[in-house]
């Protein structure tokens, strides 16, 4: 069966594609493999099967493909996020389609249960991820409140639908004719778009990052199930690896927030009181903000020493003298758009013969590696860049530490004490340094809500207020 | 049923060599792998094609129409926001030497 061949063929050139995703320029090949794999799919298919009408298939899928090659082509970093949930809400919706369209044949052949099975869970899982996706993505977009929603016996309400969709599909396993099986099986993606929003609704926008992989893994085990269904080894092999790849970031990251894939879809009961819940337009400077950061920035209970009175000439000092920087940003920094500021004045610091790192926390922004491509987005040079494992151990030696838009991944709180929602969580260890600015737009707690000890040490120097502006004036004073 | 087993197994075996590949991808590379796998889970655009193989009625068109919209969608747009996204990590020599070039054609 060469066909079969060619399919295992197409597999393996994908799979050399992700296995040069072990650095960003191989990766770029890697991902021209990865299109090419697909694109050898589509080849096959139609070397093999005449499609019919040619009209609707050319214009669906032109539309499709103009629209995805416009937004990818104009999309900034810090929509990334709600790009890609969008993209896999498409891909679930499609995959739920497909598994309906197959299931109603079900009826009209004589396929086993194995198909119809497939065709189902397909079709759930599809469905699922849609709504799922599709309210992740309006999180991300800012075009819903960052607030977890919680129903009244919310965990009746999964189960009830859970029910309905098992119940349904059960039915339709053993449904004779088309009439009903198409009734059924609009009954049960119905129900499991229900499954996908109350899964959905209880996560905030703080735990994104564990939300967003667990649907990238549901679209993969949907494009599976399909593949099972109609005999794919394409669709299966592609499916399979795309819901191990995101079965392993979620991991990652409920590993990196100390939580459990559970805990995160049931809620976690927090509710953002930082400048996270500010739409993207926490950017336009409010200059009463920026006058009075000398009464700001000492946070209640610090001793400022007696003869330093303004922070910025304390700043400046910490980071003139500073012949290690190591910089930690966070996802304020991409709020206030101050990328580009933050690397520049990595560049200048380290033009001067400094050494400069930045420390990157695996759930910095909204999804798994954000954070990187926000600051390349910024032109960063990448050879800076380090992980939190790797850097740790570096705080204690390094000279200064300067937090851009951070709160949660450098509070010292998820080590000192328990029972709050961030205890355990690893964080960056930025209080052992010897000094610390930061810059981030008011001294509330961030995501957790818990209060953060970094910034009350005697070492910490409190710049608040827009962090583009803030770094604007640091880096005038160091040029 | 032989055949639908084969598939399976075919399914278990890219799990297997998927996780053994992907568990060694660098963090800085994660939202890239996560827009590439998307896109790669829009293969569902060749469950899609097929649906037309054979005689299709309207609501199977419109099924099928929305179906392959989406996974096109899905494909196109997730490569090539990769593709974007990976030409962002560039080290200064690399920049260095595009401004040079951009200097002598310009």
């Amino acid at each position: 069966m060469p066909h079969r061949l060619i399919e295992l063929a197409i597999v393996g050139v994908l799979l050399l594609g992700i296995v040069l995703f072990r650095g960003p320029r191989p990766a770029r090949l890697g991902n021209l493999l990865a299109a090419m794999a697909l694109l050898c799919g589509v080849g096959l298919i139609l070397a093999r099967q005449s499609l019919s009408p040619a009209g609707l298939i050319l214009v669906t899928a032109g539309l499709g493909a103009a629209a995805g090659w416009v937004l990818a082509l104009r999309v900034t970093m810090i929509r990334i996020p709600a790009m890609v949930a969008l993209q896999n809400g498409m891909g679930g919706m499609a995959s739920f389609l497909v598994a309906s369209v197959e299931l109603t044949r079900c009826a009209v052949g004589a396929s086993g249960p194995g198909v119809r099975g497939a065709a189902l869970l397909g079709m759930v899982t599809g469905a699922v991820t849609l709504t799922g996706s599709l309210l992740a993505g309006g999180r991300l977009a800012n075009m819903l409140s960052q607030r977890p929603v919680y129903l009244p016996r919310h965990n009746l309400i999964l189960a009830g639908l859970a029910t309905a969709a098992l119940l349904l599909s059960g039915g339709a396993m053993a449904a004779g004719d088309p009439t009903s099986l198409r009734t059924l099986a609009a009954g049960v993606v119905l129900a499991a778009g229900g499954l996908g929003v109350a899964l959905a609704m209880r996560v905030g926008g703080a735990d994104m990052p564990v939300l967003i992989s667990f649907l990238n893994a549901g679209t993969g085990l949907a494009a599976a199930f399909c593949g099972l269904a109609i005999g794919s080894w394409l669709l299966v092999a592609c499916g399979a690896m795309v819901g191990v790849s995101g079965t392993i970031l979620t991991q990652i990251m409920c590993r990196a927030m100390n939580r459990r894939l559970t805990g995160v879809l049931a809620g976690s009961g927090l509710t953002p009181a930082g400048p996270s819940e500010a739409p993207e337009s926490a950017t336009p400077s409010r200059p009463s903000e920026t006058v009075p950061v000398q009464a700001e920035a000492a946070a209640p209970g610090t001793a400022l020493p007696a003869e330093v009175a303004d922070p910025y000439e304390r700043a400046v000092g910490i980071l003139r003298q500073a012949r290690s920087v190591i910089i930690v940003p966070g996802y304020g920094m991409a709020l206030a758009g101050a990328q580009e500021e933050t690397v520049q004045l990595a560049e200048q610091l380290a033009g001067a013969g400094r050494s400069v790192v930045f420390a990157i926390h695996p759930v910095a922004g909204r999804m798994p590696g954000h954070m990187h491509v926000l600051l390349a987005e910024a032109e960063v040079d990448y050879g800076m860049i380090r992980e939190m494992n790797d850097v740790n151990p570096l705080f204690a030696e390094t000279d200064a530490v300067l937090v851009v838009g951070a709160c949660d991944v450098v509070n010292p709180a998820a080590i000192q004490r328990e029972g709050t929602p961030i205890s355990g969580m690893p964080i960056l260890r930025a209080h052992e340094a010897r000094a610390v600015v930061v810059c981030n737009l008011d001294t509330r707690p961030g995501y957790s809500g818990v209060e953060n000890p970094l910034y009350r040490q005697p070492q910490t120097v409190m710049l608040t207020g827009d962090a583009r502006e803030t770094l604007a004036r640091l880096r005038a004073a160091l040029a | 049923m032989a055949d639908f087993l084969l598939t399976a197994a075919v399914l278990a075996a890219s799990a297997g060599l998927g996780f053994a590949v992907i568990r060694r991808i660098p963090p800085m590379l994660h939202t890239p792998l996560m827009s590439m796998t998307n896109a790669v889970s829009g293969v569902v655009v060749l469950g899609a094609l097929l649906l037309f193989a054979v005689r299709t009625d309207r609501l199977e068109q419109v099924a099928g129409g929305i179906a392959l919209a989406a996974a096109a969608f899905n494909v196109v747009g997730g490569f090539a926001i990769t593709h974007r996204m990976l030409s962002f990590f560039r080290k200064p020599s690399e920049r260095a030497g595009e401004e040079h070039s951009e200097c002598r054609t310009g």
